[in-house]
């Protein structure tokens, strides 16, 4: 049945994009959620991750190079950005937060259009899974299929580090009251530059990713903020379920908005976000600020 | 008491998971009266204040103003009703002058606030209240002063001036005289004294020289439930008392 | 002490005299920065008074500016310039008001950055809006008794519509109304407290700023001939943003400042070089970190004024 396997297919897509939508997320929600930080400049940590890779494959031709080297960069960014331009603004509330990221982004993409040309630059898949795969009659790039498995496999690795772990719990609270776990002894300047290097990290990995399926151009990460933000707005702020679930909606609701609705298929997340934003204000699973 | 209750609390609960802050709190305030709710920390005082002025939804019982059911309400409809609350820690407009401050309040009937283009130095009614009630705090050497540039206890006073400024029916004290001197507490205490009666007043205290002052009668709170109740004298003789405030209970 | 009336009175009139002493180019960026100031200035009624950070003003821009062009078209009268973009701007900002205002903070910017970009999503798909390429061709009005397709008639009309609304935001923000928001930008829970339905009032503020707005996407609309989806991209809501800063939050004027200076500086850096992005950005993330204030807030510190 034709139908249903292009619905498969579809929701293959929508589940790939999904995952690059839900790496980018976790680190934005954790950020919001805990740092009660503005994060506009988490597209550009992005668009970072997708061109070390570029540069890693181009000189070492190694894709898990890549995979493994490109993300821990854009962590160490992370970093120096938390360090040197967002600490002196947490006690200054989201307006300068916003303006300073703002024109991080400005700078960012710029920088790199500067230094890798504005040309669009392709990223080939590592040869493990540049072929593609017939599964219940649907032929499906393997590569996709790798970014779903791998997806789920860190949804499974984050939960396990936020739920189980002691680190996580620390994170949690943070989250939850910052300034009562500093109260408690815990060195959450420490914490909150890690949960920041970690968030752009996760971006990064999600930009690598990407770089197969997206390729390579400098306003990539202005583009994937938004759909970022609105599973953000849409799962809550500083929920990792959050993330996971509105992902898995948003990502669906615009690969089939392509598909169903080709004359509005960009209109078509926004209606989900007003109708989830409706009923839940706060988002799926978020709660209101303090 | 023969005339119906001005403020009716019947079994009101509110539970924060297991913890039960409020756990069937029945009290019935008479108009005119000056009640005073004290009791240790974490007995429930202030969760009760927020219940009565719409801050915190209950998780059961009823709340009755002048015959009219106000569970559940927002804070800004509950003050319209009314009733009105300074808070513990001072809660005012810092970079506002003390006039503005009360006139802000003394507006919040709404007449007037909507006006895209008028001046406010036409509402004659607000800015009259905002000096009326600064002299009745001891405040009208200060009208001009930013609130933020007070000392504190001028602030506190200020704090209960806010609370006087919409005219209620009832207002809730929370501390009022927290934090202050000797001196700047009597003259708290006077100036509460001086009140009309027409404002019947709840007040949580902790400074019994305070209470003893200006209740007519006492309820005391202990985990979230009403330990006992009477006047100050009756209070403060009771067994039940002395061992919750010495901690033996 | 000059009055500032006569002040006011005479920077007007040295605006509206200004193509009689500079060439085109000059009279153009002008206007520009008219246009942009006013917009910037409607949302600093939201942010700087209301303390609304919205990061989605350029809906109501975007709106102002599509439904000129439209209504231009069919009948380039006062009505198609400035009643209906009006009216329209007012008409989203109650609707999306009336979403946002539920939540406040960073949710509140996320949400009205979101509905922003569900314009640019519409407008950027919609043929019948002329897609990516907008809609173009749009004439001058005949309006306020002069037939703005002449250029020194356009200019006065410009000055005078903007100074109208200028005039207009510098008395709502006096008004019992105006005090209001600053209350509620001082402490929103005690406003709540002492009786005041603070989301009504918020909304209000929200439908005036996103009014003005409008009228500023629609002379801009009319200044350029031509209306493309990029009206609503979220960064012209940051540049607005950007502007309100640069000169000063909470003072209406300094929104005209800071888009003066944002469009001087671009104007100025894209002629020396094709990085003027990477110098933007660098210059908005110094500005945050070390220059607070603002514009204004800088000249209020040499001066030692408080207000």
């Amino acid at each position: 049945m034709p139908f249903l396997l292009d619905l498969f297919a579809q929701a293959l897509n929508g589940l790939s994009y999904g995952v690059l939508l839900f790496l980018l997320s976790v680190g934005l929600t954790l950020i919001f959620g805990m740092l009660d930080v503005v994060n506009l400049a988490h597209g550009s940590f992005y668009m970072l991750g997708a061109y070390a890779g570029l540069t890693l494959i181009g000189v070492t031709n190694n894709f898990w190079l890549a995979l493994a080297v490109a993300p821990v960069a854009v962590g160490v960014i992370g970093v120096l950005i938390e360090r040197g331009c967002l600490r002196p603004l947490y006690r200054r509330g989201p307006l300068d937060q916003v303006l300073l990221t703002f024109g991080l982004i400005y700078l960012f993409e710029d920088l790199v259009k500067w230094i890798w040309g504005g040309k669009i630059r392709s990223i080939p898949p590592p040869d493990l899974f540049a072929g593609s795969v017939t599964l219940w009659g649907a032929t499906v790039p393997s590569y996709r299929l790798f970014v779903i498995v791998f997806g789920l496999a860190m949804a499974v690795a984050l939960w396990l580090l936020i739920e189980r772990t002691r680190l996580g719990a620390i994170i949690r609270a943070g989250v939850f009251d910052a300034e009562m776990a500093a109260g408690l002894g815990i060195n959450i300047q420490r914490v909150f530059t890690g949960v920041f290097a970690f968030g752009a990290a996760l971006a990064g990995l999600s930009g690598v990713i990407a770089g197969p399926i997206q390729s390579a151009q400098p306003p990539m990460g202005a583009t994937i903020l938004i759909p970022a933000l609105i599973v953000v707005v849409v799962g809550g702020l500083g929920s990792l379920k959050g993330s996971l679930v509105g992902s898995l909606i948003i990502g669906q609701a615009e690969t089939f908005g392509k598909v169903w609705l080709p004359g509005a298929s960009m209109l078509m997340i926004y209606v989900v976000m007003a109708a989830i934003v409706l009923l839940r204000p706060h988002g799926l699973f978020g709660r209101p600020l303090k | 008491m023969s005339a119906p209750p001005l403020l009716s609390i019947e079994q009101l609960a509110r539970h924060f998971g297991a913890l039960n802050a409020v756990n069937g709190v029945s009290l019935a305030i008479a108009p005119r009266e000056r009640r005073a709710i004290i009791g240790p920390n974490g007995a429930g005082k202030t969760t009760l204040f927020n219940l009565i002025t719409g801050h915190l939804a209950p998780s059961g019982g009823r709340i009755l103003f002048g015959g009219d059911l106000i569970t559940g309400l927002p804070p800004h409809a509950v003050a319209r009703r009314g009733i009105s609350r300074s808070f513990q820690r001072t809660n005012l407009f810092p970079k506002l002058s003390v006039r503005e401050n009360l006139r802000l309040a003394a507006a919040a009937d709404g007449r007037g606030s909507y006006n895209l283009f008028g001046s406010v130095g036409r509402l004659r009614a607000p800015l009259d209240k905002a000096v009326e009630v600064a002299e009745a705090v001891g405040l009208a050497p200060r009208l001009d002063e930013p609130a933020g540039r007070l000392s504190y206890g001028e602030q506190r006073q200020l704090e209960v001036g806010v609370a006087l400024a919409i005219s209620p029916k009832l207002l809730l004290l929370d501390e009022p005289t927290a934090g202050m001197s000797p001196e700047e507490t009597q003259r708290m205490t006077r100036m509460l004294e001086g009140l009309p009666r027409e404002i019947t007043l709840l007040i949580i205290e902790h400074d019994m020289d305070v209470v003893s002052s200006l209740a007519d009668r006492v309820t005391v709170l202990h985990y979230g439930e009403v330990l006992v109740e009477g006047t100050f004298g009756e209070v403060k003789t009771d067994p039940r008392v002395y061992e919750v405030y010495l901690g033996t209970a | 002490m000059i009055p500032r009336l006569i002040l006011a009175a005479a920077l007007v009139a040295a605006l509206a005299a200004f193509p009689l002493f500079a060439g085109n180019y000059p009279v153009k960026l002008l206007q520009e920065i008219l246009i942009w100031g006013i917009f910037a200035m409607s949302l600093d009624l939201l942010m700087g008074y209301a303390g609304m950070v919205s990061f989605g003003h350029s809906a109501f821009f975007g709106v102002g500016g599509y439904v000129a062009a439209l209504a231009l078209l069919k009948s380039p009268g006062p009505v198609s310039a400035l009643l209906l973009p009006a009216a329209a701007a007012a008409l989203a900002a109650l609707v999306i008001g009336f979403f946002s205002i539920r939540v406040s903070g960073v949710y509140f910017i996320m949400l009205t950055l979101a509905f922003s970009q569900m314009f640019y999503a519409v407008t950027f798909q919609a043929a019948w809006l002329g897609a990516e390429d907008g809609i173009v061709g749009v004439p001058r009005p005949v309006a306020l008794g002069l037939d703005t397709g002449r250029p020194l008639q356009f200019h006065l009309y410009l000055v005078a519509v903007v100074t109208l609304a200028a005039l207009a935001l510098w008395r709502i923000v006096r008004s019992p109304f105006g005090h209001v928001l600053r209350g509620i930008h001082e402490n929103e829970p005690r406003m709540e407290a002492v009786g005041y339905a603070v989301n009504r009032y918020k909304l209000l503020a929200f439908v005036i700023a996103g009014t003005v707005a409008g009228l500023a996407g629609s002379l801009y609309t009319q200044q350029v001939g031509s209306i493309t989806p990029d009206a609503f991209l979220w960064t012209t809501s940051g540049e607005a943003l950007l502007m309100v800063i640069i000169g000063g939050t909470g003072t209406l004027g300094g929104a005209v400042l800071g888009a003066a200076a944002f469009i001087l500086l671009q104007s100025m850096v894209s002629s020396y070089t094709e990085r003027w992005m990477l110098i933007l950005g660098l210059t908005f993330v110094l500005l945050v970190l070390f220059a607070p204030g603002g514009i204004v807030g800088a000249l209020r510190g040499r001066i030692g004024i408080r207000s």
